[in-house]
C-alpha cells in the first residue's frame, strides 16, 4: 500500500502541499479532489518521483520511496493531456513500457492487443497519434499506462478535456476497467461527480493540504467544513447564530449539534422538498432543465436566495410550497 | 549501478562536446595566440598597443562590424518572404528550390564571385556595375547566407499553428498587425539563432571580401591572414585575433542575453497541416513571385557558371567533362571520381563527428539551466566566430603531441565539424526544447531512464532538427569552408582543392574543366539536400 | 619528450583524450621508415611516374603535403620547425628565401648537381635552399594588333591594366619587386599613376586572370600581372587546338622569380631528404617541371618541351632584387604601396 507522511513542497512563497498525509490501500481507488491549484497535481507528480518534496516521505508497502528514481517505482501516471508521443503510432506508445521492462517483442504484441482490447480500441495498432479523437487518445493514453500493469495507477484529470457527455460515459468505462485490472488507483479531479463515481474514498485539498479524506457517502453525510461543502455543490448555505440546538434562518429555524454561537447552516439538496402541505412559500426567479428534474432559484418570503429540486417546470413568479427534512441539514463551524 | 550509469551518461553529454572543443579548438587557439604574445617567458602585451593607436586597423574593426550587421539584416529581410511560403505553401517543385538555394552556401568563393561579376560587373546584362563596391559584398553576403535563415526560421515557422494567426485576425488584428504582434515574436528564438550564425560568417568573411570588394576594403579575418601569411608578424596577428574573438564575444553575449529573455514553449503542429496549397490568386502570386525571387537570387548565378560549362566555343558542349578524366600522369592530377569520392567521405565523417559532438551538447544546453549551460551553448558558436587562420596555424602549432594530427587528414573533417557544429546546435535545442516535458515525465514514468528518455523521446523528435543539421553540416563539409585552408593537408583532393587547382593554370580547358567540376559539386550537394529532406519527411512521426 | 610550453598541464590532460584518437589515427596513418613527407605549395605538380622512378631506385615512397599558398607553406614550416610536419620542403621562392633562411628551419646541404645548376638561380650562400625551378612574371597582353607592347611597361595605361595584391599573392609581389628594380628612385610615382588612371587590384592571381583580364575571361582589362609561360600554358589547355596563343609577354616586365627545396632541419630521413633534393636535380625530373607547372627547370641543358620553346618567354635580362634586400624591405614596400594604391 502506499503511504504518504508529511508530504510537503513549495514554489517560492506558494504552497503546493502542505504536511500531507494520504494511505491508498492495495487496491482501492482514491480519488484526489479539489479546485485547480489545490496542489493534487503536485501530489501526483510527487509520489511518481517527478518532483522532490521538501519535507516527508512517500513509501510503499513500508518501503522509503525517496531514492528511487521516476522509472523504477512502477506507478503508472497518466497526465491531463495525454502527453503521448507523437513519433510513435498507437502500439509504438501502448508498448513502450513494455519495451523498456526488457519484454519480448512477440509478447508486447500480445499484451498490446489485450489492452488495447480493455479500453475498446482493439485492432488500432498501426493507427497515428494525431489522427486519433479526444476520445480515442484518452484510451490509448490509459491503455499505455495500464500495460505495463503498475502497482498502482495516477490518473492527472483523464477526463478534463473531453465533452461532458463522453467524460460522463469514459468514467463509468474507467471504473469497470479498474474493477476488471484490480489495480490501484490514485484519481485527480477537479470534479466531485467523477470523484464519487469513481472512488472508494475522496481526498479533498485545499491550497496544498488535505481536509478531508472519506468515504463518498460519508463526505456527502458530513463535509469537514464550508470548503468541502462548498465543493460538494452544496449552494444553500446561511450564516446563522446557533442556540440551544437550534439555528434561526429568518425563514425557518432547523434544528443543528454545535456549540452556541455563530455557524454555518448547510441545507443539502435531499432537504428541500417540493410538497403542498410544506410550511415554506417561495417564489420562483428562474430554473434550468436537469433531465428528470428542474432545479429552480427561489426567494423565500423573507427574502433569502435558495436552489430548490422541482419535479415539473417552474416559471418566473410562481409560487411553491416547500418542506425543509431536518435530516438534510448540516452546521458547520469554521 | 542503473544510478552510476545514467550519471555517466549524463556526464558524456558534456564531456564529449567539452573535450571535443578544448582538443580542437581553445587549445590550438590558445596556444597560437600565446606563441605570438609570449616574449621570453613573459607576456608582451605592445602588439595591442600597436592594433589599438592604428588608425587603418581600428578602421578595420569597424568595416568588420557594421558590413556584417548590415548583411546580417539584408539576409534577414531577404529570407523572410522565402521562409513564410517555404512554412505555409505546398507547391510543386517546393523541395527542388530549397535545395537550390542551399548550393551556393558551399560553392567555393571564386567560382560564385565569376558569376557574381558576369552578374553585377562590367558586362552586367542589366546594366549594373557594382564591382568592387560594398553593394556586391553585401550582395554576395545574402547570397550565401540567405539559406541560413530560411532553414532555421522556416523550420520553425512551419510548425507554428497558424490557427494563432487567424486567432489574432478574429481578434481585429490586420494582416501585418498579426505577424508583428504573434508570428514574429514566436519566431524570434529562431531568428536570433539565423541571425546570429549569419553575423558570425559575414563578421569572419574573406573570400568575398578580398575578391568582390576590390582590397580597399578589409575585414578583421583578412588582416589577420596579411599580418600572419604575409609578414608573418604573429604577435599582431594574435592581438588582431583577439580583439575578434572580443567582437564575437560581446556579439554572442548579447544574443545569450536576448535569447534567455525570449524563452517560450512552444507548441508545435506538422508541418503538413501548417502548409496548404496556394488557392486564391492573391496565394498564388505571392508563391509564384517567392519562387522567381529564388530564381533570380540562386538560380540565375549558378545557372550561368552551368551553362558556361558546357559552352566550349564549338567544340562539343562536353569537352570540359570529358577531358575531367585527362592529364592522368601528374600529381596534381585529380580524378573527378577520386574527389567526389574524398569529398563524400570526409564530408561524411565531419557530418558523423558534427552530429555525435552537436547533439549532446545541444542536449545540454536544452535540458540545464543556468549560467553553465548558457556559456556552454556560447562557446560553442565560438569557432564559427574565430580566424580560420587562428584556426588553422593553431592546430599547426599544438596538435603534435601526444600523437601527431597536424598534417593529418583527419583534421580535414575534424575543422569542418567545428564549423558544423554551431549549426547543429543551434537548429536542434529550440526543437528539443520545444519537446512538452510532459513527453519525458511519460516516458519516466513508464520505466525509460534519463539516457533512455533522451534516446527513446528527445532523439526522435529532434530527427528533424537532426536531418537539417545534418544536411547543413554535410554542405558546410563538401564546400570546404575557410577553417581547413590553413591545415596542412596530405594529398586528399576534395571537389573545392580539385577546383582551385584547375584554376591555378592559364588556359580555357582548366577554367572549363573548373567550372565543370563546380557543377559536379553544385549537383552533389543539392542531391544531398533533397535526400536529405526527403529521408526527414519520411518520418512516420511529425508534432 | 616535447618541449616544455605554458601548456604543459593542460597537455598531460589531454593526453588521455588524445590516447583515444591514436587508434583511430595510426590505423589510417600511411608514413614510415620508407616515406618521405614533401611539403609543397599548392601548385605543386610533378608526374606520377617521376615519382614513382624515385620509388623504385630508392624504395622510398613520396608523400605530398599541400602546404597551401607558397607564404602560408612557409609560414606553415617555420611555426612548426621545432618538430616537422615534413622532411622536405619544396616552393620557397626568392621573395621569401631570406625569411626561410633566418628562421633556419632548413639545414645546409650541397647537392652535387648545383654546379650545372644556372648561375642566376643560386641566390642562397648558406646552401640551405636548393634550386629547383625558376621562371618569370611579367604583364601578359591581348595580343590583337590594338596593343603597342613596348609602352605597356614604361608607360602603362592603368585602366587596362588589372594587378595583383602584393600582400596576398606572390606574382603580386614580384610585380611590385619588378617596378621597384625597374623604377628604383620613382616607383612610388609610377604606382600613384596607375592608381589615378583606375588600375585595378584583385587579391590573387586566379581572380586577375579568370575574372578580368579580357584575354581569359568576361573581364575588360587588356593587360594582367601573370607568368611568362601563360601563352604556353594557354595553347597546352586549349579547349580547341589552337597553334598561336592570342596572347603576348611584355619580356622587359619580367621579374625572375626562382623556387627552392630545402631539407627541413629536424627530419629524421636525412638521408632519403638528400636523395630526394639529388633527384630533383636530375633530368628526369628537371625536364618534367615545364609541363607541370609550367616553370623552366634550374638545370642547364635541360631540354624544354616544344610549346616551351614557342610560346614560353623567359627574359634575357630580367629584372631582380637580392633576396636580403627584398628581406629587409619587403614589409615596408608592401605598406607603402597599400598605401598609394588602396587606401
Amino acid at each position: 500500500m502506499l503511504q504518504v507522511r508529511d508530504l510537503s513542497k513549495r514554489y517560492g512563497d506558494r504552497n503546493a502541499l502542505v504536511d500531507v498525509d494520504l494511505d491508498v490501500a492495495t487496491g482501492e481507488t482514491v480519488a484526489v479532489l479539489g479546485p485547480s491549484g489545490s496542489g493534487k497535481s503536485t501530489l501526483l507528480r510527487v509520489i511518481a518521483g517527478l518532483e522532490t518534496p521538501d519535507r516527508g516521505s512517500v513509501s510503499w508497502d513500508g518501503t522509503d520511496l525517496s531514492s528511487v528514481p521516476p522509472h523504477n517505482r512502477n506507478f503508472g501516471l497518466m497526465f491531463q493531456d495525454y502527453a503521448l508521443f507523437p513519433h510513435r503510432d498507437v502500439a509504438g506508445n501502448v508498448g513502450f513500457g513494455l519495451r523498456m521492462a526488457g519484454w519480448s517483442r512477440p509478447d508486447i504484441n500480445r499484451r498490446v492487443g489485450e489492452v488495447l482490447e480493455l479500453v475498446g480500441l482493439a485492432g488500432a495498432e498501426q493507427r497515428r497519434i494525431n489522427q486519433l479523437s479526444g476520445g480515442e487518445a484518452q484510451r490509448v493514453a490509459l491503455a499505455r499506462t495500464l500495460a505495463p500493469a503498475p502497482r498502482m495507477v495516477m490518473l492527472d484529470e483523464p477526463l478534463g478535456s473531453l465533452d461532458r457527455s463522453l467524460s460522463e460515459r469514459l468514467i463509468v468505462e474507467l471504473g469497470e476497467i479498474f474493477a476488471r485490472v484490480e489495480t490501484t488507483v490514485l484519481y485527480v479531479t477537479h470534479d466531485q461527480e467523477e470523484a464519487f463515481t469513481i472512488a472508494d474514498r475522496v481526498a479533498v485539498m485545499r491550497e496544498g493540504a488535505l481536509v478531508q479524506a472519506a468515504t463518498p457517502e460519508h463526505l456527502w453525510a458530513s463535509p469537514a467544513g464550508v470548503f468541502v461543502s462548498d465543493f460538494l455543490g452544496f449552494s444553500n448555505r446561511f450564516a446563522a447564530i446557533a442556540k440551544d440546538g437550534r439555528a434561526d434562518l429568518g425563514w425557518a429555524t432547523v434544528p443543528v449539534d454545535v456549540p452556541d454561537g455563530p455557524c454555518q447552516v448547510v441545507l443539502r439538496p435531499d432537504a428541500l422538498v417540493v410538497d403542498d402541505a410544506g410550511n415554506i412559500t417561495v417564489t420562483v426567479i428562474g430554473s434550468v432543465f436537469r433531465g428528470d428534474h428542474y432545479l429552480a432559484r427561489a426567494t423565500t418570503e423573507s427574502g433569502s436566495q435558495l436552489t430548490v429540486s422541482m419535479p415539473a417546470r417552474p416559471r418566473p413568479g410562481d409560487r411553491v410550497r416547500i418542506k425543509l427534512d431536518p435530516a438534510g441539514v448540516l452546521a458547520l463551524v469554521d | 549501478m542503473r544510478i552510476s550509469w545514467s550519471r555517466l551518461g549524463r556526464a558524456s553529454l558534456v564531456l564529449v562536446p567539452l573535450g571535443f572543443l578544448t582538443v580542437f579548438y581553445a587549445y590550438p587557439v590558445l596556444s597560437i595566440l600565446l606563441t605570438g604574445l609570449v616574449r621570453d617567458g613573459s607576456p608582451d602585451l605592445s602588439p595591442f598597443r600597436a592594433v589599438l593607436t592604428s588608425a587603418p586597423l581600428l578602421g578595420v574593426v569597424w568595416f568588420t562590424l557594421w558590413q556584417a550587421v548590415v548583411s546580417t539584416l539584408l539576409t534577414m529581410i531577404a529570407a523572410m518572404p522565402v521562409a513564410y511560403v517555404f512554412a505555409r505553401y505546398r507547391f510543386a517543385g517546393k523541395r527542388l528550390l530549397s535545395a537550390l538555394l542551399t548550393v551556393p552556401f558551399v560553392m567555393p568563393t571564386v567560382v560564385v564571385a565569376t558569376a557574381f561579376l558576369a552578374l553585377l560587373g562590367s558586362s552586367s546584362p542589366f546594366g549594373i556595375n557594382l564591382n568592387r563596391t560594398i553593394w556586391i559584398i553585401l550582395a554576395a553576403h545574402v547570397f550565401y547566407n540567405v539559406a541560413v535563415v530560411v532553414r532555421t526560421v522556416g523550420g520553425l515557422w512551419s510548425h507554428l499553428d497558424p490557427r494563432m494567426e487567424a486567432a489574432a485576425r478574429s481578434l481585429g488584428a490586420t494582416r501585418w498587425q498579426a505577424f508583428r504582434t504573434v508570428t514574429l515574436p514566436l519566431l524570434r528564438p529562431a531568428l536570433a539563432a539565423a541571425a546570429a550564425i549569419v553575423f558570425l560568417f559575414t563578421f569572419t568573411s574573406f573570400g568575398v571580401i578580398l575578391i568582390l570588394g576590390g582590397l580597399t576594403y578589409a575585414t578583421l579575418e583578412v588582416e589577420i591572414y596579411r599580418q600572419t601569411v604575409v609578414f608573418l608578424n604573429l604577435p599582431v596577428a594574435a592581438a588582431l585575433a583577439i580583439v575578434q574573438l572580443a567582437g564575437v564575444s560581446v556579439i554572442l553575449w548579447l544574443y545569450g542575453r536576448y535569447q534567455r529573455r525570449r524563452e517560450v514553449e512552444l507548441s508545435l503542429m506538422p508541418a503538413e497541416s501548417v502548409a496548404q496549397r496556394p488557392s486564391t490568386w492573391r496565394q498564388r502570386l505571392v508563391v509564384g513571385s517567392v519562387a522567381a525571387y529564388i530564381g533570380v537570387v540562386a538560380v540565375l548565378p549558378l545557372g550561368i557558371l552551368v551553362a558556361r560549362s558546357f559552352d566550349t566555343g564549338g567544340s562539343g558542349p562536353f569537352t570540359f567533362y570529358r577531358t575531367l578524366t585527362d592529364g592522368s600522369g601528374s600529381t596534381a592530377f585529380v580524378s573527378p571520381l577520386e574527389a567526389i569520392g574524398n569529398s563524400l567521405w570526409i564530408a561524411g565523417l565531419a557530418t558523423i563527428i558534427a552530429l555525435v559532438v552537436g547533439m549532446a551538447a545541444a542536449a545540454v544546453v536544452a535540458y540545464r539551466t543556468g549560467r553553465a549551460s548558457r556559456s556552454f551553448d556560447l562557446l560553442l558558436m565560438l569557432p564559427l566566430g574565430t580566424s580560420a587562420v587562428t584556426i588553422g596555424f593553431g592546430m599547426l602549432v599544438a596538435l603534435d603531441w601526444p600523437i601527431d594530427l597536424r598534417a593529418h587528414v583527419i583534421l580535414i573533417p575534424l575543422a569542418h565539424a567545428l564549423v558544423a557544429i554551431p549549426f547543429v546546435v543551434r537548429l536542434s535545442v529550440p526543437v528539443m526544447r520545444a519537446v512538452r516535458p510532459q513527453l519525458r515525465e511519460s516516458a519516466a514514468v513508464l520505466g525509460a531512464s534519463p539516457a533512455r528518455i533522451w534516446r527513446e523521446i528527445d532523439l526522435p523528435i529532434a530527427a528533424r532538427a537532426l536531418g537539417v543539421s545534418a544536411g547543413f553540416a554535410f554542405a558546410i563539409s563538401l564546400g570546404e569552408f575557410g577553417a581547413t585552408s590553413f591545415i596542412a593537408r596530405p594529398d586528399t583532393p576534395t571537389l573545392p582543392i580539385a577546383i582551385f587547382r584547375l584554376l591555378g593554370r592559364p588556359g580555357t580547358l582548366n577554367f572549363g574543366q573548373a567550372l565543370a567540376l563546380s557543377t559536379i559539386l553544385m549537383a552533389l550537394t543539392a542531391a544531398v539536400i533533397l535526400l536529405v529532406d526527403r529521408l526527414r519527411l519520411g518520418d512516420v512521426g511529425e508534432f | 619528450m616535447p618541449a616544455r610550453t605554458p601548456l604543459g598541464k593542460a597537455r598531460t590532460r589531454l593526453a588521455a583524450l588524445a590516447g583515444a584518437l591514436a587508434l583511430f589515427v595510426s590505423a589510417c596513418s600511411t608514413s614510415g621508415p620508407d616515406t618521405l613527407t614533401l611539403l609543397a605549395h599548392s601548385s605543386f605538380a610533378i608526374s606520377q611516374s617521376t615519382l614513382d622512378a624515385f620509388t623504385e631506385e630508392t624504395g622510398v615512397t613520396v608523400e605530398i603535403i599541400d602546404g597551401g599558398d607558397a607564404g602560408a607553406m612557409l609560414a606553415q614550416a617555420i611555426l612548426t620547425k621545432d618538430n616537422p610536419i615534413a622532411d622536405v620542403i619544396f616552393g620557397v621562392d626568392n621573395t621569401f628565401l631570406s625569411r626561410g633562411v633566418a628562421e633556419e628551419i632548413t639545414i645546409p646541404y650541397v647537392a652535387p648537381a648545383l654546379g650545372d645548376l644556372h648561375p642566376f638561380t643560386r641566390l642562397d650562400p648558406t646552401n640551405r635552399f636548393t634550386p629547383i625551378d625558376y621562371g618569370d612574371v611579367c604583364l601578359q597582353y591581348v595580343n590583337d594588333g590594338s596593343l603597342d607592347p613596348s609602352t605597356l611597361f614604361q608607360d602603362p595605361d592603368g585602366s587596362r591594366l588589372v594587378v595583383i595584391d602584393p600582400s596576398t599573392d606572390s606574382p603580386g609581389l614580384a610585380f611590385l619587386l619588378a617596378t621597384i628594380a625597374a623604377f628604383p628612385e620613382t616607383w612610388q610615382e609610377y604606382w600613384a599613376d596607375l592608381r589615378d588612371e583606375g588600375v585595378l587590384v584583385v587579391p590573387g592571381w586566379e581572380e586577375a586572370y579568370y575574372g578580368e583580364f579580357a584575354g581569359a575571361s568576361d573581364g575588360d582589362r587588356t593587360v594582367v600581372v601573370s607568368y611568362g609561360s601563360s601563352p604556353a600554358a594557354e595553347v597546352v589547355f586549349a579547349a580547341e587546338p589552337i597553334d598561336e596563343p592570342a596572347t603576348g609577354i611584355v619580356e622587359e616586365s619580367c621579374f625572375r622569380q626562382v623556387e627552392f627545396a630545402g631539407i627541413l632541419a629536424g627530419t629524421d630521413s636525412r638521408e632519403a631528404a638528400e636523395r630526394f633534393v639529388d633527384f630533383m636535380l636530375t633530368p628526369r625530373f628537371q625536364e618534367d617541371i615545364p609541363l607541370n607547372m609550367f616553370v623552366f627547370p634550374a638545370l642547364i641543358g635541360a631540354e624544354l618541351p616544344r610549346v616551351f620553346t614557342d610560346h614560353a618567354t623567359v627574359a634575357d635580362q630580367p629584372l631582380t632584387v637580392e633576396p636580403a634586400v627584398i628581406a629587409e624591405n619587403r614589409d615596408r614596400w608592401i605598406d607603402e604601396w597599400t598605401a598609394i594604391v588602396l587606401r
